[in-house]
Formats: C-alpha cells, structure tokens, sequence
C-alpha cells in the first residue's frame, strides 16, 4: 500500500515520474521494492518496478531486466510490444525504424531521450533503430502526453511520445564502481562490444561512461514466393552497418533537487540494400552509402526551492550531420548524388511548477529553440527555424478524481536565405485535458479519458527541399478522443502474484495531412496539404505475475485494433480505404520464466494483413505475419559474496519458424537468426 | 483464494486462447494474381483486336502491370502478366516506362529493374529479357530494335553522365552496339535512316541538357547534336518529315513547350511556345498533346489538352474532350489514338499510389467508357495480332 499512497501523494505535489531506477541487483525482486527506495537517494523519484507507473493517461513502459531480455537489436524492437504502436522497418540491423501511435503517422511521435526531445527538424522522423537498449533502463509510450504538468513545453507539443530513458548510475552499498562490459555476436556477422563505467565520485556526484561499437554485414537470405507459382531466394547486399557510441553522463544532487549533464557521440556509416525488385539476380550491386554523425550535449536540473515552488531547467545543443553517397562508378543504374546535410539545434526550457494547495498545482513552461539545416543542394535555401513555445498548465488531484489541463501556445518563424523562399510565421493554441476517476476506494480500478489537439509542422524537407518542397503548407492536425480504464490487482502467498488489465478506446483525426503528390510527373513530386485521416482503435495490454513450484512466471499480452480511414476525398474509389500499412489487428506476447539463475523468454509478435495502399486491392494486399523469439539465459554469481561479480550469458533465436514477410512492400525482413549476449558486470 | 484462482485460469485461458489461434490461424499466402476484369460497351476498331496498357507503378514498388483491352468482346482486363507468367519471378518489376509491339513480340522496357521485358503478344507469355541498366524508352527500325537509357560510360565527372542508345537484333534479343549521346536520354523516332534521341539532362537539374542527338543508322554514330529546349522528352513524327519534340521546361520559370524539327535540315525549324507538352500522339495530321505542369501559385497541376495540325501548323482546337470529363480526370500520364476509328484514350494517374483510370473517348471527345487501371497507367499499344488470354 506505501507505494500507492506513495504514488499520490507524488502525483499531488506533480513531480516528474521518472521510472526505473532500481539497481540491476533488485530489480526483479518486487518484495525488495523498500531497498530500492532506500537505495535511490534521489528523493523525488519513484520506483516503476515490475508495473506500469501510474499514469492518469494511457502509458505503457518496459523497464530493466524485462527490456533486456526481449531479441531486440534497437529500441524499435522493444516497442513492437507496445498496443497501438506499429513500427515502419526498411529490414536488417541498418533499416530505418519509424514508430507509428494510433495511425496518427511517424511525424507526430515526439521521441525523448533521457529527458529531451530529440529534434529532426529536416524530416521530423527519428531512426529508433539507431538506439541501442544496452545503456536503455526504460522505454515508454504515452498516448497523448505524460501525465504530469512539470515538464518542459515541447513534452506537451506532441500527439505521442516515447521516452527512452538511460541507465542511471546506482550503486550497492559499499560500492564506487560498476563497471559492466558486454559482448553480442550472431547472425548478420554481428560484432557488438559494450562498456560501461559508473563511478561514484562523492555523496552527491556520479560519473556515467559507457560505449559501445557494432558491425554487422546486414546480409541475409530471403525469399519471395506465390503459392503454385514461383519460389525465388536471394540475399539481401549493401546493408552493412557499422556505428560507435559514446556517451558521458555527470549526475549530481543537490538540497531539493538534482542535475544532470549528458555529452553523446554517435558515428555510423551503413549501406543501403534498396528497394527489392525484379532484377537480374546479381547483375548489377546497390552501392548507395550514408555517413552520419550526431553530437548533443545536454544539461537539466530539477530543483524544488519551497513547499510551493519547484524549477525545471533543461538545456541542449546538437549537431547532426549526414552523407549521402550515390555514385555510378559503383552503381552502374543510379543517379549521382553526393549530397552532405548539417543540422544544428540549440534548445532552452524553464518550466515552473507552483504548488498552490496540496491538491492544485499550476505550472507554467517556456521554451526556445532554433533549428538550422545546411545542404549541398541545387537552389538551397538554407533554412532556420526559430520556435517559441510556451505552456500552462494545472492539475487537480482528489482522491477519486484527478483532472489535468494545458494549453500550449506555439510561435515559429523561419528565416531563410532567399527571403522570397521563407515560409510564413505561425502562431497556435493547442489544448489537452487528461482525467480519471476511481470510484472504489479498495479496487485499484481507474477509469481514464483525455482530449488534445496538437499539430505537426511541416518539416524543413516538406517546406524548403529542393523542387518538393511547398512554403504555404499549413501545420498537419490531430485531434485526439480517449477512453479508458486501467485495472491492477496483487495477491500474496499464491499461485498468481499480481495483474493488471488496462485497455482504452479511441477516436481520432488527422486534419490537413501533408503528403507528396504528383506534379507533372514521375520526377517531381510536391507536398501539399491533402490527407483526411479518421481512425477508431482498441489498445489493450494485460500483464500478470505467476509463480509455480518456485518458478517465477512474468506475462504481458497486448491487442490492438485499428480502423484507420483515409476519408480525404468523398468521390474517390478508395474512400474510406484502410491507410496503408495499418492492420486491423496486431498483438503480443512475452511470457518469461525464471528458475534459480535461469531465465527463459519467449515472445511473439502478430501483425495482421494489412494494405500497402489505401487502394485495398488484391496488388497491394500484404499478408499478416508474426514471429516467434526465444531467449535463455543463466546469471552466474561469481567472486566473493560481498563483492559478487555477475555473469551473464544469453541465447536469442528469432523468427524461430523462418517466416518470409515484409513490414514494407519490398523491403524483405530476415528470416531465423539468432544471436549470443555476454555480460559481465564487476 | 477463489477470485484469485479464477484470475489465474483467465489468464491462463487467455494465454492458451491466444496461442491457439497463431497455431492455428493459417496465414494467408500470395497466390498468383489474377486479371481483374471488367466489361465495357463493344464498339467499332478498325483493324485492331485490342490494345495493351503499361502501368508504370511507383518507383521501388515492383507495381508495373499489365492491362489488356480486346476489342471483340470489350473485355478490359487489369494485370495479366502474373497470371501469364506464374513461374516468373516477382511479375513484371519496376517502373513499366515504355510499351511497343514490333512484329509478333511486345516489348515493355522496365525502368528500375534495367531490361526490356520482350513478351509473346498473343499471349503476353515472357520470352526473355534483355539487360540494360537504367532503361527508358525503345523503337525500332528494320530488324533491330533501340533502347535509350540514362547508364552511359562514367568519365570525370560523375555527376556529367552521358546516355547511350543500345541496338538490339530482334532475331537474336541481344544488344550488339551501343552509341554515346547526350545526357539522360528520353524517347527517340526514326525517320530514314537516322535515330533522333531527345536529351534530358534530368539528372543535372538545373543544368538540363538542351539537344537531340542524331544517329546516323549505319554506322550508329551520332552525326550530329540538335540545340533545342531543356528537358526534352517525348518525340512523335508526322507524315512531312518533322519531329515534334516535347521539353519539360524547369517545373519552374521555363514552362513545357514543343520544338518541330524537319528531318530533311536536322534543325528546329519552330518553337511552339504556346503547345506545352507533357505527352503527345500523332494520327492522320492531327497531333493530340495534353499537359499537365504544376502551377505552385494555384497550388495543383494545370492540365491543358490540345489538337495540333501538322499540315497547317496550327493549332485545331484547345479542347480534345467535350462533354465535361476533364474535369475529373486529374494527372492526364498517357495518351493514345486508335487510327482506324479516331477513338482516343487518356490515362489518368491521379495520385500515383493508387489505380489509376483509362477514358475512352469518341472522335467528337465523348465519355464512351473508363475503367480502373494498375497503377501510374500510361503507355499503350495497339495490336492487329490475334491475343488469347489464359
């Protein structure tokens, strides 16, 4: 019961949740939940544990060892798991993986990385396949925005979000370091060390290196057939990936408060396999290449000065910067193109909570920022992007009924080179109001509803790219209904240890949706503001905790039901056509079983046919497909019990049944592989 | 106790349920396509048992297809390739960029998987495919056939990459020569014994390239290189000796117009500012062009129709259709006319990503029929062969 009133009693003073904080040594041991309380001296900050943190809108998370466990390359294989989440994979380790939340498109996923958003303001998607889940404690996903007010404005700017939160240095009792260093190996030639170094430099003061190198040649087989037709296998070429991380974190606490400061480094250099079409096998090679090089450096403090007020600073500059490489000397077919892109982003936001009574808090967010895009194109406009955003918000907390609200007012101006060229300003106001009531005081049943409305901008590429771009494009609007209810329920002393069930249903709309249209012909194409998007959905996730002759069973189980509709055009064939790449149906399944060291995890991942176009013919039909994954894997404790070091070996074999499918028309995804995890954490 | 027990047979069944149904629900596998087919009034033909349509489909999406209409029964019948050619690999490939018949064999040239796709044309049965990287547009004069495509020699500069013609025996299928012309070129005519190949330069926007290279048939070299609009494209031919080339313009303060050129000097011999030209089809002395260029001041493509006479060398009549279906017809990608009947057709791409559709028109410019397409629809060719469907 502690961490319920716990829960409330942090909801009621609106500090930020931040999950998943609870060292590697407890973390799934749900009766050590007091330990990992006591061991975080970072007062503000609860523990998630094994269940979903209490969130007053639709969230799901997978957190610590759970996270680990799942066959995921990236963070984009963790949140397959997630209802109402559908991830675009290109294929292979170096595919772009896009996160689609309730059809509501790529662009409106707002994803957060240890705090901060991270920014594209060129094509305003970001590559979850570029995260690795080795340093990852936590990932979540949030319909609508995080349940609290305290938060920076740009965490209410968009119609999702996913928050990727990093390892937070913990230490046992007694310990100054940690020092971790992993292994991958498998299919796909995949080379993958990892380090990590934690050291406690004082009380108050932590220092966090990690880094990490992955090669792969990102071949594979695969193979395209037509029942009583042809049966065709090829290997998948050029996709080979090869990237270094590093990333350098200071952690400090002060009186009523904490600071962090995070530097990343991230280098990659892949390949681009294509398209895969019919061609003479082998006659000619995809040689097309992409280097990227991505730096930010960012600050945040979280500082509480009296019962009534509490500050929230957050900091950022990045620099991103990508190669394009497209040559005929390797690539008899192609174009040539020799295209470099520099973007820089500098970032400032102050965020004020006020706590007027214990159960009415006010806060008040502003943010800054300015996004600038270099490129070595024909005609260039050399866009900057100048975006003030600015938040209030409230929330109100009873103990049945909680209501929040915010309205977000957002101003951008683009300055670019070619004055003619610029793009208007624009100035919004967007709200959202998030409540939930629990009518019974001893059944933890929550029912839950939100509103918002939010839009996207158009990105820098759909405004300014040479040719395709169009300057009077209008921001893309989503407008979001929710309803639903979370249920939790824990047993002691029996077979079955805890559930919970939640599930929502909703309705939404995509307003003005941006898309490339034709003009004059195959080679030009522009953006306009043109889609209409209606979408009606299910999301449901049930999890349970189970425990049998000493074994410890862990379940989730999520479904997701989706009628996305393309209602832009009354008189058109396809109207009301489902929108393309949206099953109707999809779901998982994670089952684990834990046995004295040994760790067993399966999971499976449906996702139903489903349209490449919203022309829901026969030619573009794509059939459902799923995969089964399996994992073991054996903790060895070694070295002496007071300073014990932990061994840890693990098997992955994924696609057990070899399953040929595709996420993306002709972009084939592999079929069994399988992989060995090495850690050893001193 | 109970409750909790109940809970954990629910959860139990539920997990069992669920694993059932993947056991158990059998996925749903591609078969062969079959052609979608629709029926249309029978009319009048002239000499022709039908017409094939080429659906260039969108670039990375395998999506060219084949349509076939027959005239005898008025049986228009959408993607026929697949189930033509069941045991052929991933079906007709990528971007169907041209379609013409020559002797008793149909020629598809599919751009992004770089052959020409020569097919049986009573049966669109595959007989082979030639290679040739990066493939545009084919003709054909005596026995051979010519291939223009973007994938010349790279010399110094890679970005300044010339194209070349290749020259295919039709007996044999294989290319014996290839000629160097100019940068990225589009569809060619022959008149005589020389080749005229329209130059785009698509590749070096804003720098298009501006000529027509001439081809000299017998020794197959370029004798000479014609200036005349930038981003040229489509060529047709009238019964005077001219070529009436199609430039794209720059999609932005160039508009599209047409350059005549006579055979007989090798020069332009007039600009046709005012015939913007995005596809043409000549018949008898009346030269059909329709033109769709994106106005970003209005924000959508403007789409003009016209009938040129190339005997006057004027221009008929700014409309081809006279009952009001323009209106509907959004992205005009292909045009063709039957010669015996004077029966035109435009193909409308709309969007791109979906089916597109097919008008028929009568000689007046009446609605006769439509019908859906594959995607992108717009090469179409005539037969006289006698075409049986499986």
């Amino acid at each position: 019961m502690k961490f319920k009133s716990r829960g409330i009693l942090i909801l009621c003073i609106a500090v930020q949740v931040m999950f998943s904080l609870q060292t590697r040594a407890y973390c799934q041991d749900p009766g050590q939940k007091e330990d990992t309380t006591s061991v975080n001296t970072l007062s503000s900050i609860t523990v998630a544990a094994e269940r979903i943190v209490k969130e007053i809108s639709p969230a799901q998370v997978l957190t610590g060892e759970k996270l680990q466990r799942l066959s995921s390359f990236s963070v984009a294989d963790a949140i397959r798991y997630f209802s109402g989440a559908q991830i675009k994979d290109y294929g292979g380790v170096g595919g772009l993986k896009s996160v689609n939340i309730r059809s509501l498109g790529s662009q409106h996923v707002g994803v957060f990385y240890d705090g901060i958003e991270i920014g594209n303001a060129q094509n305003g998607i970001v590559d979850l396949g570029r995260f690795s889940l080795d340093n990852m404690e936590a990932v979540s996903v949030y319909n609508g925005q995080k349940s609290s007010i305290f938060q920076p404005a740009k965490d209410f700017s968009s119609a999702s979000a996913v928050y990727l939160q990093p390892k937070y240095p913990v230490f046992a009792p007694g310990r100054k370091d940690n020092i971790s260093v992993g292994f991958k190996t498998g299919s796909f030639g995949l080379l993958n060390p990892a380090f990590l170094w934690e050291r406690k430099l004082t009380d108050r003061l932590t220092l966090s290196a990690s880094t990490e190198y992955m090669y792969t040649t990102g071949r594979y087989r695969f193979t395209y057939s037509t029942k009583g037709g042809y049966d065709t296998t090829a290997t998948r070429r050029n996709g080979d990936v090869r990237m270094e991380r590093v990333e350098l974190g200071l952690f400090g606490i002060t009186d009523g408060g904490h600071w962090k400061v995070k530097a990343y480094f991230y280098d990659s250099e892949r390949g681009y396999p294509g398209a895969s079409v019919r061609e003479e096998p082998g006659k000619f090679r995809h040689q097309d290449r992409q280097w990227d090089d991505s730096f930010f450096l960012q600050a945040s403090l979280k500082q509480k000065f009296s019962q009534r007020y509490s500050l929230l600073l957050n900091g950022k500059y990045a620099y991103d910067f990508l190669h394009y490489l497209s040559d005929p000397r390797e690539d008899v077919t192609t174009m040539y193109i020799n295209s470099h892109f520099r973007q820089n982003e500098g970032y400032l936001s102050a965020a004020h909570l006020f706590t007027v009574t214990p159960w009415w808090s006010v806060s008040l967010s502003d943010d800054i920022s300015l996004n600038k895009l270099n490129a070595d194109l024909a005609d260039f406009v050399y866009p900057t992007r100048y975006s003030f955003l600015n938040a209030i918000a409230t929330s109100l907390s009873f103990e049945k009924f909680k209501i929040q609200a915010s309205l977000l007012h957002t101003y951008v101006k683009d300055r670019t080179k070619l004055e003619s060229a610029q793009a208007s300003s624009r100035s919004r106001f967007t709200p959202s109001v998030v409540a939930s009531y629990r009518p019974f005081g001893k059944t933890d049943l929550t029912f839950r509803a939100f509103y918002k409305r939010i839009f996207r901008l158009p990105t820098f590429n759909d405004l300014y790219y040479t040719f395709v771009g169009n300057k009077y494009l209008k921001p893309e609007f989503t407008t979001q209904y929710d309803l639903g209810f979370v249920y939790r329920k824990e047993f002691r002393g029996s077979f079955v240890k805890g559930i919970e069930a939640q599930a929502d249903a909703y309705y939404n709309t995509v307003k003005d949706k941006i898309v490339a249209l034709p003009a004059s012909n195959q080679f030009r194409w522009t953006m306009l503001n043109f889609g209409k998007v209606e979408i009606l959905g299910i999301d449901a996730a049930l999890q349970g905790a189970f425990n049998a002759c000493g074994i410890d069973f862990s379940s989730r189980l999520t479904y997701t039901y989706q009628k996305a509709m393309d209602v832009t055009d009354k008189t058109s064939q396809w109207y009301k056509g489902q929108i393309p790449y949206i099953p109707w149906h999809s779901g998982s399944v994670i089952v684990s079983a834990d046995y004295r060291g040994w760790a067993l995890t399966y999971s499976f991942i449906y996702t139903g046919e489903r349209y490449e176009s919203v022309a829901n013919i026969v030619e573009n039909y794509a059939p459902a497909w799923y995969t089964h994954d399996m994992a073991v894997s054996r903790d060895f404790i070694l070295g002496r019990k007071s300073l014990p070091k932990r061994l840890k070996v693990a098997l992955e074999i994924n696609n057990i049944f070899n399953q040929q499918y595709e996420v993306v028309q002709c972009y084939p995804m592999p079929g069994t592989n399988f992989k060995i995890r090495l850690r050893l954490d001193l | 106790m109970r409750r909790n027990a109940i809970y954990g047979k629910t959860f139990v069944v539920a997990i069992a349920v669920m694993a059932m149904a993947v056991l158990f629900s059998c996925r749903k596998e591609y078969g062969t396509i079959e052609p979608t087919v629709t029926p249309t009034p029978i009319s009048e033909s002239g000499d022709y048992t039908g017409f094939y349509l080429l659906c260039e489909g969108n670039m990375g999406s395998n999506k060219a297809t084949l349509d076939y209409y027959d005239y005898s029964t008025g049986i228009y019948s959408k993607n026929i390739f697949p189930k033509a050619n069941p045991s052929l690999a991933r079906e007709l490939g990528d971007v169907g960029n041209d379609l013409k018949i020559y002797g008793e064999k149909l020629y598809a040239v599919i751009n992004c998987s770089h052959f020409v796709e020569v097919m049986d044309v009573h049966s669109a049965k595959h007989i082979t495919q030639i290679s040739i990287p990066n493939c545009r547009y084919i003709t054909f004069s005596g026995k051979y056939a010519y291939v223009s495509s973007y994938a010349g020699p790279v010399e110094m500069d890679p970005n300044a990459r010339k194209g070349y013609v290749a020259k295919i025996d039709t007996t044999t299928l294989e290319v014996v020569a290839e000629c160097v012309v100019g940068y990225q070129p589009e569809e060619m005519a022959v008149a005589g014994n020389k080749l005229y190949v329209a130059n785009s330069g698509g590749y070096m926007a804003p720098n298009y390239d501006n000529t027509v290279s001439v081809i000299d048939l017998s020794q197959f070299k370029v004798i000479k290189t014609i200036t005349a609009g930038i981003n040229l494209h489509r060529m047709a031919k009238d019964r005077f000796g001219n070529i009436y080339v199609s430039s794209r313009g720059d999609y932005s303060s160039i508009p599209s117009k047409t350059f005549v050129i006579s055979t007989a000097t090798d020069e332009v011999v007039e600009t046709l500012d005012l015939l913007p030209n995005s596809g043409m089809a000549a018949c008898g002395d009346s030269l059909y062009v329709y033109s769709a260029e994106w106005s970003n001041a209005l924000s959508k493509n403007v789409v003009t129709y016209a009938i040129y006479n190339t005997a006057t060398r004027n221009i008929d009549s700014r409309s081809l259709i006279t009952d009001g279906t323009e209106q509907s017809i959004r992205t005009p990608y292909g045009i063709a006319v039957n010669p015996a009947t004077r029966d035109f057709f435009i193909a409308d791409a709309k969007d791109y990503v979906t089916p597109g559709t097919l008008y028929c028109f009568s000689k007046e410019g009446r609605l006769k029929w439509k019908v859906t397409t594959g995607d992108i629809p717009s090469h179409i060719a005539f037969t006289t062969n006698p075409v049986k469907l499986q």
